[in-house]
């Protein structure tokens, strides 16, 4: 039986940080796709680091995300984005003010991403670095449009992502 | 680099049923994974199963949720099956996903252990355990959906193996 968890490609952010990651080109020949995410920002301060995923490069008001957080700090929370440009796929991610050395990691799966239906995901992002405030958190994203997922954009809200920084994207085939 | 990640059936419903099974699944691997994307008629909105046919109260369950406004929590024990939504609703549209892990499914020597996500983007996340209290292996899997509903044409499950090293 054949193999079925392939991976397309994996970049690694260079010694001058960058404020983008992009995937283009994503091969149709997959039924689902993985993202595995390993971020910090180079933005002053501490948990400031989040990061959006766009599709195909469109930035209209088609996607929308749910998400419920925990911080050991406060109380559990909630929150909807809904009819927004992006899928926030991270939240708080370590930034300057965090502990050194210290990333952040989501898994972000994209259900049948080469259908003419709506697109759905899943984000599990946890951030750790042995303070009194740290973040785990799971979110549902979805964006609207109905064209094959061609390309990912994954874009940090805070400054750039930092050096070793990694995003790696996986298929997945179901036969 | 070995094979550890296999697709081991998808059924995908050209009519609608109230029922789905996965039977004769092979007890090669070590864990299982199923995705799902499940869509009604209205009527069936509860995405729940059933192992070895086994509806006996041997299941429970803890949910962990958040719907944008208000974050929540509940339980049930001795129930007849395992549920594998909350406030994630099987709808017409389908865009209710269903992403859930099977541990340790062919061991004959401990109870099994289910995780799930249930993602509604604009509306709910949730996470779900399961436990299913029975040491025999998982060898089929039943999906149903509540009020005598069904699962209509469209529907996708795909049941997926891994391999431990």
């Amino acid at each position: 039986m054949a193999n079925t968890y392939f991976p397309i490609a994996t970049t690694t952010v260079g010694s001058g940080g960058a404020a983008t990651i992009e995937f283009t080109s994503i091969p149709q020949t997959y039924t689902d796709l993985l993202l595995k995410l390993s971020f910090r920002s180079s933005a002053a301060g501490a948990h400031g680091g989040s990061a959006q995923m766009i599709f195909n490069n469109s930035t209209a008001q088609n996607y929308s995300f749910t998400f419920l957080r925990g911080s050991g700090f406060t109380s559990p929370g909630t929150g909807t984005s809904a009819g927004v440009a992006y899928i926030r796929v991270t939240n708080n991610h370590p930034t300057a003010g965090n502990t050194a050395s210290t990333f952040g990691n989501s898994d972000v799966y994209i259900y049948n991403y080469t259908s003419s239906s709506a697109k759905s995901t899943s984000e599990d992002s946890v951030e750790e670095n042995n303070t009194s405030e740290c973040y785990a958190q799971i979110t549902a994203g979805v964006w609207t449009l109905t064209n094959a997922i061609t390309s990912i954009k994954l874009t940090s809200e805070a400054t750039s992502f930092v050096q070793y920084s990694t995003a790696t994207l996986y298929g997945i085939k179901k036969n | 680099m070995p094979t550890t990640y296999e697709p081991i059936a998808t059924q995908t419903l050209g009519s609608n049923a109230a029922t789905v099974t996965f039977s004769s699944i092979p007890a090669t691997y070590t864990d299982l994974v199923i995705i799902a994307q499940m869509k009604n008629n209205g009527t069936g909105s509860d995405f729940l199963a059933t192992f070895n046919s086994d509806s006996g109260s041997n299941y429970s369950r803890t949910i962990l949720g958040g719907n944008g406004s208000s974050t929540y929590s509940a339980r049930a024990t001795n129930a007849s099956f395992a549920r594998f939504n909350y406030s994630e609703p099987i709808t017409t549209d389908g865009n209710t996903i269903y992403k859930i892990n099977i541990f340790n499914y062919s061991n004959t020597t401990t109870n099994k252990t289910v995780i799930n996500r249930a993602d509604r983007g604009v509306t709910s996340t949730v996470a779900i355990v399961n436990l299913w209290r029975s040491t025999s292996a998982i060898n089929s899997i039943t999906f149903a959906t509540d009020l005598s509903g069904n699962f209509v044409s469209g529907s996708i499950i795909t049941i997926y193996g891994i391999k431990a090293a």
